[in-house]
């Protein structure tokens, strides 16, 4: 058995390794873990990530869990153009930089808006208090700013002038707050501009097929009563 | 001006930077920021780090935040024995594969601990609501179970047979909590065995000193407690109501 990558494009993380795998010819097999029946709960799968997310990667006997060890494993082993993990010092150190930074920050905020704002009334039946909305909102807002004012700057791409797999990561999260209808770029003209680069860099095709599951999201029909029991313990903190 | 390491102790993230310089006989400099004096809020500094945080490397004109960022960085400058960062595909993705899980997993958690059982009491008077404790206390002992099932297993330390840079941060992050008197080790011998594994390949002498702040935190004059801080710590506590 070949690479597998375990994978549901409604995530953010699982995007970029797609996204990342697809672009550089990276043969595998897609194995579909669909979170919203609760899929990544089953027995089957902790086999495969314990940590019980997505997405997760099978290389032979080799399990590996979190996108960004995913995407460096895959940037190595395939050895893939050096501008996606430079081997420069600084340049890789930018990129490192950015890796880490985004855990708690922006990908905290993106997965809140789009749940509070979106998945949670359409998909959960459940209001989240105006409050609560727009907290998170406005620390989306202050995540972006710092990643227009401390990483983007006035460089091409996240990292310098190339693309790399920093910029993959970030766009995957940006375009989960435009899913829920954010219209984070409009006021943004940078990090627009920012996009359309690293969408032409991705190419076009690949970029709208690895999002045409979470831009459909909004029209997902509602929950079932057993889906919310199985999803509730896991979705609550995204709510608050 | 050599390396700069602009650090305050009380920080995981810091003491994590600050054991590896030291134990690989790095020459820099140690430039203290003090969080409780909210010196990281200052413009001097967020000249430096506009994200307000620690710790901050300078070297020259480069300046480089985040501890994750900043380790793999000094390994790679100054070829640090591979145990740290093993070349080896699987061995090097394990290690990744913490450095990324334990930014939500093991550090947040930890910190929080602290706040909630030390910080917060002390600062603002008040106890954290009973209820919130709890769950927080339930999340880490979730996380600190698939840290030992997952990445520690029967192993040594996490890669096998050798400390690495993610045995050096997980253990930093889980002593957090000390600083408020909560053992996190008290409920597993594997887990308190790995813990003194790591602490003697740093080096006992090495490892105490970098926590003697943290230790320390108890006997804190929280009077001296810059107003600013002493506000944003007031609103986090609505956070808990």
């Amino acid at each position: 058995m070949g690479l597998e990558l375990y994978l549901d494009l409604l995530s953010q993380p699982c995007r970029a390794v797609y996204i990342f795998a697809k672009k550089n010819g990276i043969p595998f097999e897609l194995r579909p873990v669909e979170l919203l029946k609760g899929q990544h709960h089953s027995e089957a799968f902790a086999q495969v990530n314990p940590l019980k997310k997505v997405p997760a990667l099978k290389d032979g006997d080799f399990t590996l869990a979190e996108s960004v060890a995913i995407l460096l494993y895959l940037s190595r082993k395939y050895e893939v153009p050096d501008h996606w993990y430079p081997q420069d010092l600084q340049a890789r150190a930018r990129v490192d930089e950015y890796l880490a930074w985004q855990h708690t920050t922006l990908r905290s905020s993106c997965t809140r808006a789009m749940w509070q704002k979106m998945m949670s009334p359409v998909f959960l039946g459940e209001q989240v208090p105006a409050e609560t909305l727009v907290s998170t909102l406005a620390e989306l807002d202050r995540c972006l700013q710092l990643l227009e004012d401390k990483f983007l700057k006035d460089q091409d791409f996240l990292a310098g002038p190339h693309i790399s797999v920093a910029d993959l990561v970030a766009i995957t999260e940006l375009m989960h707050p435009v899913s829920a209808g954010c219209q984070i770029f409009k006021s943004r003209p940078k990090l627009a501009a920012w996009r359309q680069r690293v969408e032409a860099e991705v190419g076009k095709d690949l970029f709208q097929e690895a999002h045409a599951v979470v831009l459909q999201a909004k029209d997902l029909p509602p929950a079932d009563t057993s889906i919310k029991e199985k999803l509730k313990p896991s979705v609550q903190v995204l709510l608050r | 001006m050599g390396l700069e390491l602009y650090l305050d102790l009380l920080s995981a993230s810091c003491r994590a930077v600050y054991i590896f310089v030291k134990k690989n006989s790095i020459p820099f400099d140690f430039q203290f920021v003090d969080l409780l004096k909210g010196h990281h809020h200052s413009k001097e500094y967020i000249e430096i780090n506009p994200l307000k945080k620690l710790p901050s490397l300078k070297d020259g004109r480069f300046i480089l935040s985040e501890s994750v960022a900043i380790l793999f960085y000094l390994c790679r400058k100054y070829s640090t024995p591979s145990h740290w960062y093993p070349p080896d595909l699987h061995t090097r993705a394990r290690v990744d594969e913490f450095m990324a899980w334990q930014h939500t997993a093991i550090q947040l958690p930890m910190s929080r601990i602290l706040w909630i059982k030390m910080l917060i009491p002390r600062i603002t008077g008040e106890e954290v609501p009973a209820e919130k404790t709890e769950q927080m206390l339930t999340e880490v002992r979730t996380n600190m179970q698939l840290f030992e099932e997952k990445f520690l297993q029967d192993k040594m330390f996490i890669t096998g047979d050798h400390i690495s840079l993610a045995d050096l941060v997980a253990l930093v992050e889980m002593m957090q909590p000390m600083g408020g008197n909560y053992n996190v080790f008290l409920n597993s011998s594997r887990l308190a065995e790995w813990r003194m594994r790591v602490e003697l390949a740093i080096g006992s002498g090495l490892f105490w000193e970098a926590h003697d702040r943290l230790m320390k935190l108890a006997e804190w004059d929280c009077s001296t407690l810059d107003p600013m801080v002493k506000e944003k710590i007031c609103e986090l506590l609505q956070k808990f109501r």
